[in-house]
């Protein structure tokens, strides 16, 4: 059983490995991930940096300190939407049936291209981390907090590209996973990403407000602003936790309906 | 032990389509088997239950010993597929996708680097194992689509349409391979549409159309079973000639009703009395402007089982051209 256990974990690994190279040797893939984000950041906290004046917005050393979690979930989002591609991709060309008909797990295969994902989750968690700090930002917890960054952008990514895959095991389709990119801004804009929840007018405030995106970027913000408290730590956990179930059930049957629907 | 035993398989899709309805095979250790049949007629469906990537929806299919629905596990374990289009991914290099297919069929490391040279070596592409297989032609791609197929030395393989869209150069040396492979003991089920593939590298040959196998056994079998030799010839000058001409060829054998404005002729006794023909022709004063000696196509085996012709039978190989 360990042994079996250990050639699936290699297959993991060296799928993770191939999903990393594959992405980075795509521009169309890698380009959301850091650049999109990057951008993004760069223009809000450029243009909209008087919003730290206005009347019931978090104390923050600096509007950047603000953003900076929001361009970390922005870059997991987009992370789960290329991985989703990628993979859509793979069964597009008939790639996901080599892999198929390997003697392993499909399960296997599935959580290979998510190691991928985690993966490039964790880099673009170190980038925003970088940049931030050179420009000026603090993380207020330290260390401590930057690895807790780290891990929970990571699982972040996990998460929505365990989604990503579901739809894309379930439609065949690059395109439709492409489509659902701006879905990806919606989502985002409808939390407190790049704006205060409480200041939010309703009923976009009460979205936001429940907007398991919310739960993720306080708990991603709270080591930057101020200390660990561990509510925002738990509910970011927590909403994360839930994302990743429901993402991976998805894609348990999306892979049990392949094998009956022979696509 | 049969290598590929089906009883009954079948395979509805949504909306009641069969496109696999009641297969039996029984394909012997050892031995090439091709799958001939027009698109839609069911050989990748069929391929694709064999190789557990879609399951049946009727009957049963034993694959090495292994039940491709109870077993699934052991069957992959002993298959090698090359499918349809060559699914490789072009942002990988040929090294990769074979150090890749080693790990997925779980060998060591070390023993996956020594294979994987060894085979990138067997299909000629060790110059090119580190290009991007983008950058591959179709039938480079074909070749590292068997040496992936080949990596963790399958008793049956599996190639679908292996030469599909391949130049001539690229098909023969595929086809060497592929007899090679079968010379070294590994059973080969080769699903084609090229009549000239089905006849140059099978033992046997099943033919499928809507589904059902409507004819099987050796190439030679299946085209003795159709008819004899004939003989197609047209005149230099024939206008007025064909009635002389008619009399000379009922000598020896069957006029048939002429096509496209040539004579013809189904011989008896086969290819020998074509010399005779030609020396009676010229002896009658007949001056033969073409003559060429038509043996019977799996082509001609199809449509006397289904009324109509493959759609790879314009491939065949070109009739022996005798006399100009």
């Amino acid at each position: 059983m360990s042994g079996r256990l250990a050639a699936n974990a290699r297959v993991v690994a060296a799928l993770g490995a191939r999903s990393v190279r594959q992405t980075l040797r795509r521009p169309q893939l890698a380009a959301p991930l850091i650049i999109f984000p990057t951008l993004l950041l760069a223009i809000q906290t450029g243009g909209a940096g008087g919003a730290v004046d206005l009347p019931g917005f978090p104390e923050v050393n600096g509007f950047l300190d603000f953003m900076l979690a929001g361009a970390m979930v922005q870059s997991c989002l987009l992370a789960g939407n290329s991985g989703g591609i990628a993979l859509a991709l793979d069964i597009e060309m008939g790639f996901t049936d080599r892999l198929f008909a390997a003697p392993v797990s499909r399960y296997s295969v599935v959580l290979g291209r998510l190691a991928g994902t985690t993966v490039l989750g964790a880099f673009t968690a170190v980038w925003f981390i970088a940049i931030g700090l050179i420009s000026g930002a603090t993380i207020e917890e330290g260390v401590l907090g930057a690895i807790w960054i780290i891990a929970l952008v990571a699982a972040t990514a996990l998460a929505f590209g365990s989604i990503g895959a579901a739809i894309a095991l379930r439609t065949n389709s690059a395109s439709v996973v492409q489509g659902l990119f701006p879905l990806v801004f919606v989502i985002l804009f409808l939390s407190s990403a790049f704006f205060p929840a409480n200041l939010m007018l309703e009923p976009a405030a009460s979205v936001a407000e429940y907007n398991p995106l919310s739960f993720i970027v306080e708990g991603l913000r709270e080591p930057i602003l101020s200390s660990f408290d561990g509510e925002d730590e738990l509910l970011a956990l927590g909403s994360v936790l839930a994302l990743m179930a429901f993402g991976l059930w998805m894609c348990a049957l999306a892979l049990k309906g392949r094998v009956r629907r022979g696509a | 032990m049969a290598a590929i035993e089906t009883k009954q398989l079948a395979r509805e899709f949504e909306g009641g389509i069969k496109a696999v309805d009641g297969v039996d095979l029984d394909v012997a250790g050892g031995e090439i088997y091709g799958f001939l049949g027009p698109n839609g007629a069911g050989k990748t469906t069929t391929v694709r239950m064999l190789t557990t990537l879609l399951a049946p929806t009727g009957g049963s299919a034993t694959v090495a010993g292994f039940d491709v629905a109870a077993e699934p596990g052991e069957v992959r374990r002993k298959i090698g597929v090359a499918l349809q289009e060559a699914a490789l991914d072009p942002l990988m290099t040929g090294r990769e996708l074979i150090h890749l297919q080693a790990t997925l069929h779980g060998l060591p490391r070390e023993r996956g680097d020594e294979l994987g040279d060894a085979l990138l070596g067997r299909v000629g592409l060790t110059q090119a194992a580190d290009r991007r297989v983008g950058t591959y032609s179709g039938g480079m791609r074909r070749r590292l689509d068997l040496a992936a197929a080949l990596v963790h030395e399958p008793s049956v393989l599996f190639l679908d349409e292996p030469t599909t869209g391949l130049d001539p150069v690229s098909r023969q040396a595929i086809w060497e391979e592929v007899e090679k492979l079968n010379a070294e003991g590994t059973t080969v089920f080769l699903t084609t549409q090229y009549l000239e593939e089905a006849d140059q590298l099978a033992d046997r040959v099943g033919i499928i159309s809507a589904g059902r196998i409507v004819a099987e056994g050796t190439p030679a079998a299946l085209k003795s079973e159709v008819g004899k030799p004939h003989l197609e010839l047209s005149l230099v000058d024939q206008h007025g000639r064909e009635a002389d001409c008619e009399r000379v060829l009922a000598r020896f054998g069957k006029p048939l009703p002429a096509k496209d404005g040539k004579l013809l002729v189904e011989l008896e006794h086969g290819t020998s009395e074509v010399g005779p023909i030609v020396v009676a022709l010229d002896e009658a004063g007949l001056a033969v402007e073409s003559l060429d000696l038509v043996q019977p196509s799996l082509d001609d085996v199809f449509v006397a089982k289904t009324g109509e012709h493959l759609e790879g039978a314009e491939e065949a190989p070109a009739d022996e051209a005798i006399a100009g």
